[in-house]
Parts: C-alpha cells; structure tokens; sequence
C-alpha cells in the first residue's frame, strides 16, 4: 500500500526559495510540509562560504552557509512544518497527487496548495574529450571542496567568468590550489568586477573571447587546449594554445530545473535570459495551474536573495487561498513585492528584468516548446 | 592515443551518444527531438535530458535553420529520478 499524506501546502526544495515559503505559510497557520531530496536543508547555500552580494534585508554581507543554518534553525522550531529529507519528488498527476520517494517508500501527498523551488541544474558544454575524468561542474567542485574538504585537483582551468566561474575560482585558491586560467567565450568578463579583481591580483589570468577547443590526456585530465573566438563564437583557427591542468571546471550557466512544473501543466515560456523554460506567472509567483506556485531559481536562474523574496511572496498567497486569512497579508505582500522591485532594479539586473517582461501575459504563450503535448 | 574527430563530442553523457550521431540523425530527415530521443535514446538516461536536450535542440535549429523557441521538446513523464523496485512494490520485511 502507498501511503497518502494530506497536507495544507507542500514545498518541493528546501534551498532558499523553499525554506522561506515554508516559513511565511506557516507563521500564518498553514501546515506545511518540505520535500528535499538531499538530506539537509540550504539548496545551493549550504557550499557557499562566501559573504553573500545582494540587499541588506536579506542579508548581504553573510555567509551563504550561515544564512541557510539560520532559516533551517527556524523551521525546525515551527511545529507547523514537517521536513522530509533525501525525499525526492518523483511526479505530479492528474488527480493533482504528487509522489514522493522517501526512506525507500514511495508516498502520495495531496496538498492544497504546492510550490515548487526545485531550483536549477548545471548547463554542459561541448568540446572534444569532455567526458575524460578531470572534468567537473562547478557545483561538483563545490560538493567535494566545501561539503567533504576533498580537492578536486591541483591546477584548475575554470570555464566561465560568470559570479559562479569567478566566486569558485577564488574558493579554489583559498583552498591552495592553483587556478591555470579562467576562459571566457564572451568579449567581456560575466561577473560582478570586485569578484574578477580579487581572483586577477592573486595573478589568475582571464582569458576573453577563448574557448575551450578540447581536453587532453588519455584515461584523466592532462590539460585543455584553448582556442581564440571571433565575433560571431566561432573557432579562429591556428589561435590554439596549451594549458597545462589536471582539472576543468565548467560554470557556463544554470537552467531551471522544471520537469514537475511541466508535468503539472503550467504554461511555459522559453526566455535566454532566465536561463531556459520557465513558468508563465503572475506577481505572486502563481502559475497557470490554480494550485501551483514557483519560486527562485526554478522561476528563473537569479540569486539567494531574490530566490527569498520570491518565496515569501508566493507562501504568503498559498496560505490566504488556503484560507489563512490575515490582516496585514495585503501590506505584507505589497511591501515584499516593492522590495523585490528594487533588487531588481539595478543595471546589473536589466537582463532578469528583460526575461521577466516574457514571462508575464499571454502574448508570450506561443512560445511554449511544450504547448504540442496538451 | 586516439585521435578524436571534432563530431566525437559527447552530447548525451548519460547514454554516451556523439555530436556525430546526432548530426547524421538530423541530415537524415530526423528534426523532432522526440523522434530522435526514440532512435537514439538521446535523454533517455538519468537525468532525463537535463542536460542534453537543450544542445541537441540547438543542434537541430543550425541544421535546420530555425528558433529556439520552435523546437518541440519531448513530454517530460514521471518518475523525475531512479526509483528502487522496492520502493514501488514495498519491502516484505519492513512493510505491514
Ligand atoms: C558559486 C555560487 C555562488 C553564489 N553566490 C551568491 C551570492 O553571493 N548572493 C546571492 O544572492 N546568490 C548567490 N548564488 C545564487 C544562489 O545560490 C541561488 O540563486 C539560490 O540558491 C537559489 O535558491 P533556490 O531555493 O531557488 O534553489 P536551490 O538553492 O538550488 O535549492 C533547490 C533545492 O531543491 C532540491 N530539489 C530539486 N529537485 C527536487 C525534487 N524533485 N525533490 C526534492 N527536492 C528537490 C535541491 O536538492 C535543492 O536543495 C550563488 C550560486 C552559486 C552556485
Ligand atoms: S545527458 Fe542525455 S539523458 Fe542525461
């Protein structure tokens, strides 16, 4: 027999987004429960030992660890919340059931509301030899260095000179290995230029408008071949130079992980800018399934403190149409939306403020890469 | 050493399928992403096509001149990951 759990709301990912909507649903009243699949709460935060860039309210200048211990603290002293861990969510169906596979059982759990902060999966890149050992993704890279204290190897190339290729770079030097290079496709540097000036006085060079062409070595990693770019990405032939390297990292991008908001129905919408397909929603972060909301990176690859904002705005909603009403809910949500605003509304962000002007509305439906299987 | 072609890229790291394979796929008339999943198993590994679905579909639209955003992507069907026997049809010993 498969057990059926009947809750108010069930969260999918416990990483910042999820930990936030848990925690505002049930300070309203709500019964909650989260299901994460690895077997802690934090998501992405628990491998960033790093002080945190974003707005004060939510909590720059903290350790990304530091952040996720706090909120996971906070929800263990909320009798409302129960946490499933190493519980993955396997599927949503038509009678709006979702299963869990948990502690080698498969569960049903029918919830009132659901919202999904499954956050996102690394993106992979193409060039020869990229399935010789020796080649990592950075979230890997993060796994092994901050969570077990293994090092991945002793000379790193990076490719990617995004906050993450940058910020993992520089966790990898303080961790005493050497950083060969960092590569970027792009003409320009990614990430935020405090990050790229850190890692460039240690003397890491950055190399723009590079590629890599192939990795080489016969059973592991020996080292990469790099190749010049023109305008347009593409391989300038005779520009190849040698690195010498027994690990390449790649941070060439994020993509929302969204194959339960797929599964559901939800309407989606393919914009670059977020990073892939991503949910049509409205404000409150509701998708077009009345039952549905997204929240953080699975809505779009973006960082920790909107990934918060998002999910406070999205458990506050669950909990008033599960029928926690409150007085100031109204007050509250328009202060967090106001907040999120202004996050946003800085040059950097100008790309996340392009992708969400696609995701809103229904003129941008007919970009919908799964609208054939309705 | 070998030497590797420049089609020889791993495009499906789950199910091992080459840039190569899924290029003469395409140039055989094969434009449909589900279509080429079938044949080749393309996405049809662990990760369900996390990984590779997004570069084949970009494959397609150079070979065949067309937008991102008009390449079909296969359904996506649950379970999301690997799930035991057991987990489904339950363990004798520990189940009532
Ligand atoms: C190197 C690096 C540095 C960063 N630095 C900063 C920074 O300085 N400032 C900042 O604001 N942001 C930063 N970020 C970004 C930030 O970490 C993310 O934007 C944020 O973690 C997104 O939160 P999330 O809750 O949406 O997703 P995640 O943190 O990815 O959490 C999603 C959770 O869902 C779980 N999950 C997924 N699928 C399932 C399933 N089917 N069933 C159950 N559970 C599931 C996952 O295990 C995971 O725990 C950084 C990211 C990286 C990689
Ligand atoms: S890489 Fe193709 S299915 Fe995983």
């Amino acid at each position: 027999m498969i057990l059926l759990i009947n809750t108010d709301l069930l969260v999918i990912g416990g990483g910042p987004a999820g930990m936030t909507a848990a925690l505002k649903a049930a300070k309203k009243g709500a019964e909650v429960i989260i299901v994460e699949r690895y077997h802690e709460l934090g998501g992405q935060l628990i491998k960033q030992t790093h002080r945190f860039f974003g707005s004060k309210n939510e909590q720059a200048g903290t350790r990304g660890i530091d952040i996720a211990q706090g909120l996971t603290k906070e929800i263990q002293n909320m009798s409302e919340i129960k946490v499933l861990t190493e519980a993955t969510a396997q599927g949503y169906y038509e009678d709006k059931i979702v299963t869990v596979s948990y502690q080698n059982k498969f569960r049903k759990i029918r919830a009132k509301r659901i919202i999904i902060a499954t956050g996102a999966s690394e993106k992979m890149m193409l060039f020869l030899n990229n399935d010789l050992p020796g080649v990592y993704g950075a979230g890997a890279i993060q796994t092994l260095m901050n969570l077990y204290g293994i090092l991945p190897g002793k000379k790193v190339i990076m490719v990617g000179s995004g906050n993450i290729g940058l910020i993992v770079s520089y966790q990898l030097l303080q961790a005493g290995v050497e950083v060969k290079a960092v590569i970027e496709a792009d003409s320009e540097i990614g990430g935020y230029l405090v990050h790229a000036s850190k890692i460039r006085r240690i003397g890491v060079p950055i190399y723009t408008g590079y590629s890599v062409k192939s990795a080489i070595g016969e059973s592991f990693v020996k080292g990469a071949e790099i190749i010049k770019l023109d305008r347009n990405w593409q391989m300038i032939a005779g520009t190849e130079r040698f690195i010498k390297a027994d690990t390449i990292c790649l941070a060439v991008g994020l993509r929302p992980l969204v194959s339960l908001l797929i599964q559901a129905d939800c309407a989606m919408a393919y914009v670059p800018e977020l990073g892939g397909d991503v949910p049509i929603r409205d404000e409150n972060l509701k998708t077009t399934n009345d039952q549905i909301f997204v929240a953080g990176d699975a809505a779009g690859i973006e960082e920790a403190t909107a990934a918060m904002l998002e999910g406070e705005i999205a458990g506050l909603k669950a909990a008033t149409e599960i029928g926690y009403l409150s007085k100031d809910a109204i007050t509250e949500s328009r202060r967090l939306k106001k907040e999120l605003r202004k996050l946003r509304n800085g040059p950097i962000s100008r790309n996340i403020r392009k992708g969400l002007s696609k995701v809103r509305g229904d003129d941008n439906v007919k970009k919908n890469r799964y609208s054939h299987l309705r | 050493m070998v030497i590797l072609m420049n089609e020889d890229k791993i495009v499906c790291r789950c199910e091992d399928i080459t840039l190569k394979e899924l290029r003469d796929m395409i140039a055989d008339g094969y434009t449909r992403l589900d279509e080429i999943k079938r044949a080749l198993r393309l996405g049809m590994g662990p990760c369900q096509g996390d990984i590779c679905l997004e570069i084949a579909a970009r494959e397609i639209c150079r070979m065949t001149d067309k937008k991102m955003e008009d390449i079909k992507m296969p359904s996506k069907r649950p379970p999301v990951a690997g799930i035991k026997m057991s987990e489904l049809v339950g363990d004798n010993q520990n189940e009532k």
